[in-house]
């Protein structure tokens, strides 16, 4: 299939910084907001459509939330299969930072690029909110400009945000320090031990539910302190990365 | 024509929302008999010859693979079409 919607989009072309792509599922929703994004830290979004078989060489990846393949069989199962996800999984292993937000996270966990699992909101609702999280890991590829325990407000929107894993795994994942997010005054979908996002044993891959690319630009984030929309806790996410690969 | 039949459950120890939302809707209609309800997914595999054990250990991969997340969901049953077709036909009888 042809690439129609892979385009950068229009005014967040940029000529220099890190080339970090955002790959496009059919049934992505997130992904210009991810373009965006990276964007407004400094990088050069790169449009990746999931019937590419090469990730033309860029510096990181970001699989976006949104509802790939609708949604079918299991929340990422079927974008797990597509053709650009087996690039993604070289790059991961080989590396590569790799951010999965939502849906994207969905898919890591499908990938086994991330353990556990994300299920059904024990609520049975779908939640939309400005959700508190607390920073539990800052040697990430992708949380290095936070402070250890700090505490952000980020958008949160899902369905299946449950996330699951046998016991002994959840130990491990709090052993290892490999609990990256956790929610705060709210567990919003009945996940295990308010986990709200992971990360690998290398610290490269990192999935999350609730969505930092929502808060990246005063007047379109979380509602804070400093007033309406003015949230952008989202947006070190995108320059810790941006950072680590300029430095590096 | 043949077809395999495989079914899906989410494992016992995880909560099913799913089936928490039915059982509550079965005993707001009078079921109340019914004291849980639990939802999985029947798959129908498709093949052009008969439903040999070969096919039959294809479809137990593919259910492992993709048709199961097998860190929430059991594979509870894989099974040829035809014997459960002449099954329910009795039953109907």
């Amino acid at each position: 299939m042809s690439a129609p919607v892979a385009e950068t989009v229009p005014g967040t072309a940029s000529g220099q910084g890190p080339r970090i792509g955002v790959v496009t599922f059919p049934g992505s929703l997130d992904d210009h907001d991810a373009q965006r994004a990276v964007t407004l830290a400094g990088g050069q979004a790169v449009p990746l459509w999931h019937g590419d078989t090469s990730l033309g060489g860029v510096d990181a990846v970001v699989l976006p939330g949104g509802f790939s393949y609708g949604d079918y069989l299991r929340a990422g199962a079927i974008a797990r299969f597509s053709a650009i996800m087996d690039a993604v999984i070289d790059a991961a292993k080989g590396g590569l930072p790799v951010l999965g937000i939502c849906n994207g996270f969905q898919v890591l966990c499908e990938s086994h690029l991330l353990p556990g699992a994300l299920v059904r909101n024990d609520h049975q609702k779908f939640i939309c909110r400005d959700q508190k999280l607390r920073v539990e890991n800052t040697s990430t590829s992708w949380t290095s400009q936070f402070e250890q325990g700090e505490e952000i407000v980020i958008p949160l929107k899902n369905g299946e945000g449950g996330f699951i894993a046998p016991e002994h795994v959840l130990d491990e994942l709090e052993q290892s320090g490999r609990v990256v997010f956790r929610y705060l005054d709210v567990n919003p979908n009945g996940s295990r031990r308010d986990i709200a996002g992971v990360t690998n044993e290398r610290g490269n891959v990192v999935g999350l539910m609730p969505h930092p690319e929502h808060a990246v630009e005063p007047g379109y984030g979380p509602d804070t302190r400093a007033g309406v929309r003015m949230g952008v806790d989202g947006q070190r996410i995108f320059t810790s990365a941006i950072a680590a690969l300029v430095g590096s | 024509m043949g077809r395999v039949i495989v079914e899906v459950m989410p494992k016992p120890e995880i909560l099913d929302p799913q089936g928490k939302a039915i059982a509550t809707g079965l005993g707001r209609l009078g079921f109340t008999g019914f004291t849980g309800a639990r939802q999985g997914k029947r798959f129908e595999l498709e093949v052009d010859g008969p439903v040999t054990q070969e096919v039959l250990d294809a479809a137990a991969e593919a259910a492992t693979q993709l048709l199961s997340n097998p860190v929430i969901e059991d594979v509870v049953s894989i099974r040829d079409a035809s014997a459960e077709h002449s099954a329910q036909q009795v039953g109907q009888v």
